[in-house]
């Protein structure tokens, strides 16, 4: 039993972990995409289609990553080359991806889907306890962790993660250095695309296998405040996604459970714990004020 | 602010949508609390809309405007849609009770149905519901015939009177099949999230309920229950696709009917304020085919039903005791429909206390 609790708090905490780690990259080039929930939910009604009409839930994954990537592409494209506004920019991605995703979606609704099998290692996922948690969960947790592994290594360990994060610090100096900050920021924006597409895929085919609209229901948006709140560092992020679903878990057990607390209390305290972790880890204020990108959210307009 | 803007962004499509068609129909209006794609709640009354439009034909024209928040946005949508010349606006959802009355006293030659309130401040409001607590009681009896562990879990939304009189109806169903019976309650605080949902179903499994019933609108519980091998009640729609070896019902909202007599009350100027509570009788709470249960429960459930459906026996009635052990209902005696729909406590056997 504790075993299975371990893993539904896993379920819920990869979605945001992918989504969370995606978008950090996103703001350490200086560029703040709203619009993770649309990009997500995008993902998830591709994710859930292509997997139902293929059969194959890898070909839905696939697809969701790519269509994740060509919608954060419009993104880029307002604001990148035509410097519209990032916030409201942002914003209606997500209102695009909404209403978009529920017309793409209305032949789905109601028809089950198809969910990923769980990994299977003959001996070690049978093991007592932890063959499960540690051998035995959906594909995609397993890339949600070299992901994160990934994206701490190539930020602060790699010479193109270094020129990243200089873009987001300061894109005119970067820009002065012969740096492409346009480019480099493209890239960044589809590789958060991608990470929400495959979020939304995880939604659609294992966490909740079947197509709802709006089935994210916000999810996009606590991975956008998990970013802040972890200043920028992916291995935060992970430790903040986790704790969101420890907590919101633990409260659904407490209640349960029958404990005296009121449920409306109960229901708030993921978010409250949260905040208030990640915020304590953050306390050193120089610190945060390095790890925040300097240049987030404002536009570059390169001198031809 | 996302969902703000989200319901203006709606509201003016829809708004545009409208004005292009001719003036001369009868406009009716929906406002849902969640998508239409939910496949439980909403999805429901969007049934019902086009039922209605498909009955009245070009009598008709209709607007609706999905997943628009309870609270301040709600009023704000539900004003627009009647500046935008909708006749009759139908509120689907406990929460717009407060705004409907609202923007009705503001709207005096607008007619406004309101859905599960109790609230008609002006003679332009009309309210309907459903009873529900009466398929509910149905779902207890079969839940406490199949339930080995003598424990069902119970997935509510929000400490409403509709949603309390559905866990009292279920326990008091169960409980008359087995005094012994348990309800485990967990409130998920919201009427549609599918990851939470699921999350609530496996926290209930691994406190070892065997059976799962919910009071939130998506098909994720059934799901869940299906992956871990024990059974499951659908919610406001069939939803036996999800789980064809694990619904054993459903309670199926059927607002068709309703909304085609209402739409044709005010094309035909016959409109009344109302305050309409139909049941199984009225062919407003449908179950879904008993399925994956032995003969004799199913016989058993077919038994209740019936004598629900011929008003032979009301789920509330006496003897009731409340949570604490106090009397409620004396034997014999049934609860007046006011008491219902304002009810605010559970009755023994809940083990839970009820967010106030």
């Amino acid at each position: 039993m504790f075993e299975d609790i371990l893993i539904t708090i896993a379920t819920a905490a990869t979605p945001l972990l992918i989504a969370a780690v995606g978008e950090v990259v996103v703001e350490r080039s200086g560029v703040l995409n709203l619009g993770v929930e649309g990009m997500m939910v995008m993902g998830a009604v591709t994710g859930f289609g292509v997997a139902l009409t293929t059969g194959s839930p890898w070909l839905g994954v696939l697809a969701a990553i790519i269509v994740g990537a060509l919608f954060s592409l419009l993104f880029g494209f307002l604001t990148l080359t035509l410097v519209t506004n990032q916030v409201a920019t942002g914003l209606a991605l997500t209102l695009l991806g909404l209403g978009l995703s529920g017309m793409l979606g209305e032949s789905f609704v109601g028809l089950p889907g198809i969910k990923m099998d769980y990994i299977h290692i003959p001996f070690l996922s049978e093991l007592p306890f932890v063959g499960k948690l540690l051998f035995g969960q959906d594909p995609l947790f397993y890339v949600s962790l070299l992901l994160t592994a990934g994206v701490a290594y190539f930020l602060f360990r790699t010479r193109a993660g270094l020129t990243l994060r200089s873009i987001g610090d300061n894109h005119t100096s970067a820009h002065a250095l012969g740096i492409k900050v346009i480019a480099i920021r493209y890239l960044a924006v589809m590789f958060g695309g991608a990470c929400a597409g495959l979020a939304g895929a995880y939604l659609s085919l294992v966490y909740t296998p079947q197509w709802i609209e709006n089935m994210t229901a916000g999810r996009g948006w606590i991975a956008l405040a998990l970013v802040v709140f972890a200043s920028w560092r992916p291995w935060r992020i992970l430790a903040g996604a986790y704790l969101f679903g420890a907590v919101s878990i633990g409260q659904l057990h407490a209640q349960a459970l029958g404990i005296g607390v009121p449920s409306q209390l109960l229901s708030s305290l993921p978010y409250l714990a949260t905040v208030v972790v990640l915020v304590l880890i953050s306390r050193n204020r120089r610190l945060t004020m390095v790890n925040t990108p300097a240049s987030l959210g404002r536009p570059f307009v390169p001198d031809r | 602010m996302k969902k703000t803007i989200l319901s203006f962004a709606a509201a003016a499509a829809v708004m545009s949508f409208g004005t292009m068609a001719a003036e001369a129909a009868t406009k009716a209006c929906f406002i849902y609390v969640g998508p239409i794609g939910d496949f439980g709640w909403s999805y429901q009354h969007h049934q019902g809309l086009e039922h209605m439009k498909k009955e009245l034909g070009d009598k008709v024209e209709t607007a609706y405007l999905e997943s628009v928040p309870e609270g301040a946005d709600a009023e704000r949508a539900i004003e627009r849609f009647a500046r935008s010349g909708c006749n009759i606006i139908f509120t689907t959802s406990f929460g717009y009770m407060d705004p409907t009355n609202k923007v009705a006293g503001k709207f005096p030659d607008v007619k406004f149905e309101h859905a599960t309130g109790y609230k008609r401040e002006h003679p332009n409001v009309a309210t309907y519901n459903s009873k529900f607590h009466e398929g509910r009681y149905i779902q207890g009896v079969i839940a406490a015939k199949m339930s080995k562990a003598g424990v069902a879990g119970y997935i509510a939304s929000f400490p409403i009177p509709e949603v309390v009189m559905g866990i009292n109806a279920f326990v008091l169903g169960a409980q008359s099949v087995n005094p012994d019976f348990k309800v485990k309650v967990v409130w998920a605080n919201t009427w549609f999230d599918p990851g939470k949902e699921a999350d609530a179903a496996k926290a209930l499994i691994d406190q070892g309920v065997d059976i799962i019933t919910q009071h939130t609108d998506s098909t994720a519980p059934m799901q869940v229950a299906t992956e871990r091998g024990i059974k499951a009640f659908g919610q406001a729609s069939d939803m036996i696709k999800f789980g064809p070896t694990t619904q054993l019902t459903s309670i199926v909202d059927d607002w068709g009917p309703y909304y085609v007599e209402r739409v044709k009350a005010v094309v035909d100027g016959t409109w009344k304020q109302q305050d309409v509570w139909g049941g199984m009788k009225e062919g407003h709470v449908v179950m879904a085919p008993f399925a994956n249960m032995p003969d004799d429960v199913k016989k058993l459930a077919e038994e209740t039903a019936a004598k629900i459906k011929s008003g032979e026996f009301n789920p509330f009635t006496g003897p009731i005791a409340k949570q604490d052990g106090s009397e409620w209902l004396k034997a014999g005696e049934v609860a007046e429909n006011g008491v219902l729909l304002g009810l605010n406590f559970y009755v023994k056997g809940v083990d839970d206390k009820l967010p106030q």
